[in-house]
């Protein structure tokens, strides 16, 4: 069954990694860095309720979760191998990398769905 | 007398070279490889704190405060300039490795690589700039 997600597994991961090469340092900056070191202020809660109310912005959040969770997923389990010399643990790692990235994405989407 | 062939549970085998554990310190382009392939976990960090993010929006403004306050302690600062750093590093790495997996072909002509690199910075700096924009303006 892996092997024929395989495919799938590596768009996940192309897709996630340009996601989070593109919108990930800004982000992280922002939230991270300078909001907490006090270089920008942080937008109102009702503000940032208002932005996360327009289904574009959920989307746009959606993606922002997901895709990079699964790229991560991909790469450290290959990481895994190549780092540790563990491949014969396949089924334990597919599970624990993949399994974390799916609970993820299906946290991401609850939460996002009851912002409505 | 007839012999039948004896076979034992030795079998020769062939020397290989033991690999540590360690093999990735053993030269630059080695070590940038496995810091390139673990900033899988600052990504995944990232992409956690943000659903963490967004569970303190649904939860209501004091859970959110909460959120922002937690950012502010020393631990969480330290733990998020190093992850910046590696965020950093699979940015930069990515956009240089883009042309590597993907050819384009305009009328039978190959990009140059420089070019597509260019163009990854250009999105880069521009999604960037919208980005803040927005969130400047709330």
């Amino acid at each position: 069954m892996l092997k024929s997600l395989t495919p799938l597994l590596w768009f996940l991961f192309s897709a996630g990694g340009t996601v989070a090469a593109l919108l990930f340092p800004i982000h992280f900056l922002v939230t991270g860095i300078a909001v907490p070191l006090g270089w920008l202020e942080a937008p109102s809660y009702q503000s940032v309720l208002d932005l996360a109310g327009h289904p574009l912005t959920r989307l746009y959040l959606f993606v922002l979760i997901c895709l990079p969770l699964f790229h991560a997923a991909h790469r450290f389990r290959y990481t895994l191998y190549d780092g540790l010399k563990i491949k014969h643990l396949t089924l334990l790692i597919v599970t624990v990398c993949y399994g974390t990235a799916l609970v993820g994405t299906m946290a991401a989407a609850y939460f996002l769905l009851s912002l409505l | 007398m007839s012999s039948q062939p004896h076979y034992t549970a030795y079998h020769p085998k062939w020397y290989r070279r033991p690999v540590s554990v360690w093999w990735w310190l053993e030269r630059w382009p080695y070590t940038k490889f496995v810091l390139r392939e673990l900033t899988s976990l600052p990504v995944g960090y990232f992409a956690l704190l943000t659903l963490w993010q967004v569970r303190a929006l649904v939860e209501g403004e004091a859970a959110y405060q909460r959120f922002l306050a937690r950012l502010e302690s020393p631990a969480f600062l330290m733990l998020n300039i190093i992850c910046f750093g590696g965020i950093m590093f699979h940015a930069l790495t990515w956009f240089h490795l883009t042309p590597k997996a993907m050819v384009v072909r305009i009328s039978g002509k190959r990009l140059p690589d420089a070019f597509i690199i260019f163009l990854n910075y250009v999105g880069w700096i521009g999604l960037s700039a919208g980005i803040v924009l927005i969130w400047m303006r709330g």
